[in-house]
């Protein structure tokens, strides 16, 4: 009998692993559900959040593309504008004026913007007051409206102390002072990642400050530049108002120079000229013009991206 | 740079002085070339100061170790000998340093020129984000030397890795070993044919076979160059050099304000094991840490 069935102790001994078991299992299994629900709550509204973003995004460019797409062909690029013939208009004058503009405004805000930022990174002695003042106001001016930008074009570009009237180097120059703060900080963030390691290195070699900052600094420190430049001028490429100000006529039938005093246009002011007509064909010829902006647009910060994944230097 | 610290208040400190009996060690082993002749050196970060009146003469051909604990100064004190502390904007040298006679930090001293003469390797071994060949290169191209090459080449027989490197000049520093990189900097810094060599905690990041890679390589830097290192690690400064000095931390009455001292400099030997100053002798035997 006692062979047949478990004595009393083992089948005590095993009551009690198994009571021991279910109150293990229930205090890692029994979580509060309010405390789940808490959680999942949340969760939802973060994703509710990131939807939104994106949805909104999706949306202006769905719309821009379906309601483009009839006026999709190469006259956007090739054709001029027209006010009388919508089918056969297109942006051409705004493409090349937007393209000189983003020349101009690299090549005036790359070495002012650098320069600037390797005074405050490698020379300015932050203690001292005027420094921080320049550091501050850099820093406050990124945040400027970009209107501000136009009536200062105008009343010293355009007119006042430089005098050079409604011309295309006007907005490169008008949108690379919106930009340069941009610039400066990017560029100071790109130096600042320098390991100081780097310069000690370097300056223990006998190398000068200026050759450590030549030939180790800089060097090191160019992807991070270019990066922020090409993001600097992707905003620039956006910019509407200040050019609208310095002088950018929204209609011009022919290709802009940098000097030539017969008026420029960009890419945005166009398409808001367009965006504003009563007619259909007009509207239809604007979602397309904010698609060839965005692809442009799309474009450069694609090659942003990549030149920092190709360059970038972990340290 | 006259030294006018505060006299008045070192009470304790002032008694502390170098032991110097040649007598007793045989031959006047401070007769030699002096490289370095610190005289009551204090430096400050700000107000504050980091190592207050140490006097010692560094001597030419040798290895000196700084030993102590971690705050007691000898970082600073290392980077007083070739101006690195310049770098730092608050940080002031009161008292001498004479280089040669010469004082390090006269009017007329350059400090690329003192750093020429006087190369520094890291604690953390800190490569250039370049190929090994332009790390090397790199010196001797600012400095305006001739035959780059065959500079990169003697540099790297003698920091012991032309042999693992000489396949892959052109491959980038970051892709070798801590150990490897640390001997990178030690050719680099040679390749520039500087007198001395200060070494920070040159081996603290590196593992130990790595460390008896470099301090063999510092018996042998030692016949063409002088060196000072700065160690955390006592068996380290037994092994490779000539002669040690030890800094304590001191604590004022307050014990709010701290600064390094030096409490004995002398031959290696001496200090390891006959140390004439019973803090020595705590810290070498380890009863204080």
């Amino acid at each position: 009998m006692a062979s047949q069935s478990p004595t009393p102790g083992t089948e005590r001994a095993r009551l009690a692993t198994a009571g021991a078991r279910a109150v293990t299992l229930d205090s890692l299994s029994n979580q509060p559900k309010s405390d789940v629900w808490k959680g999942n709550i949340f969760l939802a509204l973060l994703l509710l959040a990131v939807t939104l973003a994106l949805a909104g995004l999706a949306a202006i460019i769905i719309q821009a593309a379906v309601e483009g797409a009839p006026a999709f062909s190469t006259k956007l690029l090739t054709n001029g504008p027209s006010t009388v013939n919508p089918e056969e208009a297109g942006f051409r004058p705004a493409l090349v004026g937007t393209l000189y503009l983003i020349l101009g405004v690299i090549l005036l805000v790359v070495p002012l913007g650098v320069s600037a930022a390797v005074y405050l990174e490698e020379y300015a002695d932050g203690t001292k007051w005027w420094n921080r003042t320049i550091e501050l106001n850099v820093q406050n001016l990124a945040g400027v409206p970009s209107i501000i930008y136009g009536i200062l074009g105008l009343a010293f570009i355009v007119r006042g102390p430089l005098d050079l009237g409604f011309i295309l180097a006007a907005g490169s120059l008008t949108l690379a002072l919106l930009v340069l703060p941009t610039v400066i900080l990017a560029s100071r963030e790109a130096i600042r990642a320098v390991p100081p390691s780097i310069r000690e290195g370097s300056l223990a070699l006998g190398a000068t400050q200026w050759q450590t900052i030549r030939r180790q600094v800089l060097p090191a420190a160019i992807p991070g530049v270019v990066t922020g430049v090409i993001l600097a001028i992707s905003r620039a490429i956006g910019e509407t108002a200040p050019l609208l100000l310095v002088g950018a006529a929204t209609f011009v039938t022919f290709n802009p120079t940098f000097l030539g005093d017969n008026g420029y246009t960009a890419l945005p002011v166009l398409i808001f000229n367009y965006a504003s007509r009563p007619q259909d064909e007009f509207r239809i010829l604007a979602a397309a013009g904010v698609i060839v902006m965005l692809i442009v647009l799309l474009a450069m910060n694609a090659f942003a991206v990549w030149l920092r994944n190709r360059y970038e230097q972990q340290w | 740079m006259h030294s006018d610290g505060p006299n008045d208040e070192r009470g304790l400190s002032q008694q502390i002085a170098v032991t110097r009996e040649p007598e007793q060690a045989g031959e006047d082993i401070w007769a030699k070339d002096k490289v370095f002749e610190v005289n009551d050196v204090t430096v400050s970060y700000g107000k504050k100061p980091a190592v207050r009146d140490v006097t010692m003469d560094i001597v030419r051909n040798e290895v000196t170790a700084l030993i102590g604990p971690s705050g007691c100064g000898k970082s600073t004190l290392l980077r007083c000998l070739n101006r690195m502390n310049d770098l730092i904007p608050s940080a002031s040298v009161e008292g001498e340093i004479l280089y040669h006679g010469q004082d390090l930090y006269g009017h007329k001293v350059d400090p690329v020129q003192v750093r020429k003469m006087i190369g520094m390797v890291f604690q953390k071994p800190n490569p250039f984000p370049k190929s090994v060949y332009d790390n090397i290169a790199f010196g001797p191209k600012v400095l305006g030397m001739k035959d780059i090459d065959e500079r990169v080449e003697k540099a790297l027989h003698g920091a012991a890795l032309w042999d693992e490197v000489k396949d892959r000049l052109d491959d980038n520093a970051y892709g070798m070993s801590g150990g490897q990189q640390q001997r990178l900097c030690i050719a680099r810094t040679m390749a520039v044919e500087p007198e001395v060599i200060l070494m920070d905690e040159p081996c603290s990041a590196l593992d130990p076979i790595s460390t008896g890679k470099i301090e063999d390589l510092m018996a042998e830097l030692k016949e063409q160059f002088s060196i000072v290192i700065v160690t955390h690690n006592m068996q380290q400064a037994a092994r490779v050099s000539d002669k040690t000095a030890f800094l304590i931390v001191e604590l004022d009455a307050t014990d709010e304000n701290r600064w390094g001292q030096l409490v004995e400099y002398d031959e290696t030997g001496k200090i390891f094991t006959n140390p004439q100053d019973s803090r020595t002798e705590d810290y070498v035997t380890g009863k204080v840490g």
